[in-house]
């Protein structure tokens, strides 16, 4: 139980500062938006061109947002030595773990949610008519990029080199839940729309097999 | 089932869960054990073969050069740094005595949210180790560091040594059994010093063992009932003699 009311209660705080800052949400939202704009005008894709690339452009987008949107996530715990108060203060470190992937998620998903309808309008691409099963995918992956984000922020923030550390990191890691997606996505938004089970499925191991070893060997990561 | 099982398992060996089963609420005297410690950083010891046996309730100095250690073992202490080798214990003379020997521990650094304002992370802290009734001993704290007045403040906000203030009302709020400070005097003015003798004596006496870095005499050093004195992360002296004591405490930092 203490695992679940200290994650609430860092969630909480996680949530608290974030909408004061407003910091991570307005540069994802911003970067993501430029991104795809960027390419739009880049490429200038015919739609069908869109329906094929299109997916695949917005996840290439979410990934390189996530990369800059997981890097402060322990890192403003060192500014202070908070994560050593974290951790002297609650029973079961995972809990650390698990407040900041839900709030990554979170923020996530916000930012997607925001950008689907722009996303639908400069690549002119239907959204709706599947849009339950878009947002599980969307769901899905952006779990899988959370879960394996956070753990590999943790790592960064101890290295030297900080920065570069967590995209080179982490960017490999997450190909196969860029593909995945992708693919499940442009399946979804073709003209005739397609549910691709299996690489749900996969997204959905992905995400339980990393949690899973978060949960045994996270608290590893967060030593001196 | 069985991989279920197993998980579980790897997950009970964990260093945390076996030695963080401490969430009780009543003070009770709770005494420290050092063990052989070492720590090493690739090839540099931090600690070599640190054995020290605290008792409960006393209250003892930290004194050394800079790099000679201290912090480094109250890091071990309170379990933020896990030793090379060695090990680390919390006995507690009355078994049946329910102990809270989750330290309190005051850092160089505050350890406590800017962007949250003086009351919220304290309220943060009291929820984190089950404090019944945070808001209520957030109030009581803010009032005996005498920030209540700016409770609503963030901390970014506060001076230095305000900072300080708000840094060991946070290792107070769940009534520790053992109190480890490092350099608490750090951006206090003189009143502030003054205060923080105050409180650390009463903490003191009313059980709670006290270890503490230190440099100098000053009025926080009175307190002490013992000085252990650190070089190259090794044990030279250890007293409790009045004039060693001082002489640990006037030299030992030079």
């Amino acid at each position: 139980m203490s695992l679940l009311s200290n994650t609430g209660t860092l969630l909480g705080k996680e949530l608290r500062t974030e909408f004061r800052s407003r910091e991570l949400l307005t540069t994802t939202v911003v970067f993501i938006l430029v991104v795809l704009i960027l390419f739009s005008f880049a490429i200038n894709p015919t739609t069908e061109e869109s329906r094929e690339f299109g997916p695949g452009l917005l996840w290439l987008a979410i990934l390189f947002a996530a990369s800059l949107m997981l890097q402060p996530c322990f890192l403003r715990e060192q500014s202070n030595d908070t994560l050593s108060s974290l951790r002297l203060a609650v029973s079961d470190p995972f809990s650390i773990f698990l407040a900041k992937l839900i709030a990554n998620t979170l923020f996530l998903l916000v930012t997607e949610i925001l950008m689907l309808p722009l996303f639908a309008a400069f690549y002119n691409i239907p959204i709706l008519p599947e849009l339950h099963y878009l947002l599980l995918v969307l769901f899905l992956g952006s779990l899988g990029v959370s879960v394996a984000g956070t753990a590999l922020s943790a790592i960064s923030a101890q290295a030297r080199m900080r920065e570069l550390l967590l995209p080179l990191l982490l960017l490999p890691l997450l190909t196969p839940v860029l593909v995945v997606s992708a693919t499940v996505s442009v399946s979804l938004l073709d003209r005739e729309p397609v549910i691709l089970w299996k690489g749900i499925g996969f997204l959905a191991v992905f995400d339980l097999v990393f949690l899973t070893a978060l949960w045994l060997f996270g608290e590893y990561l967060l030593e001196e | 089932m069985w991989a279920l099982g197993f998980l579980f398992l790897i997950r009970r060996c964990s260093p945390t869960e076996t030695t963080r089963k401490n969430t009780l609420p009543s003070l009770s005297p709770t005494g420290l054990r050092f063990e052989n410690i070492d720590k090493r950083y690739g090839g540099l010891f931090a600690l070599r073969r640190v054995s020290l046996e605290i008792s409960p309730g006393e209250c003892v100095v930290l004194a050394g050069r800079n790099g000679s250690g201290k912090t480094t073992l109250l890091r071990v202490a309170a379990r933020i740094v896990r030793p090379t080798a060695g090990t680390l214990s919390f006995p507690i003379p009355d078994s049946a005595a329910p102990a809270n020997n989750r330290p309190g521990y005051v850092a160089h650094t505050t350890m406590v949210y800017d962007e949250l304002s003086a009351e919220e992370n304290l309220i943060l802290f009291g929820k984190l180790q089950n404090v019944p009734q945070p808001a209520a001993r957030a109030e009581e704290l803010l009032r005996g560091v005498g920030l209540y007045e700016r409770r609503a403040s963030l901390v970014r906000t506060f001076s230095r040594g305000m900072r300080q203030r708000i840094a060991i009302a946070r290792s107070l709020v769940h009534r520790p059994s053992v109190l480890l400070f490092d350099e608490p005097a750090t951006g206090l003015d003189p009143l502030g010093i003054s205060w923080l003798a105050k409180t650390l004596g009463e903490v003191n006496r009313s059980g709670c063992t006290v270890v503490m870095s230190l440099h100098g005499e000053s009025e926080i050093s009175a307190l002490a009932t013992r000085a252990v004195q650190l070089d190259a992360g090794s044990v030279v002296a250890d007293t409790n003699s009045g004039a060693s004591l001082r002489s640990i405490l006037t030299f030992g930092g030079a």
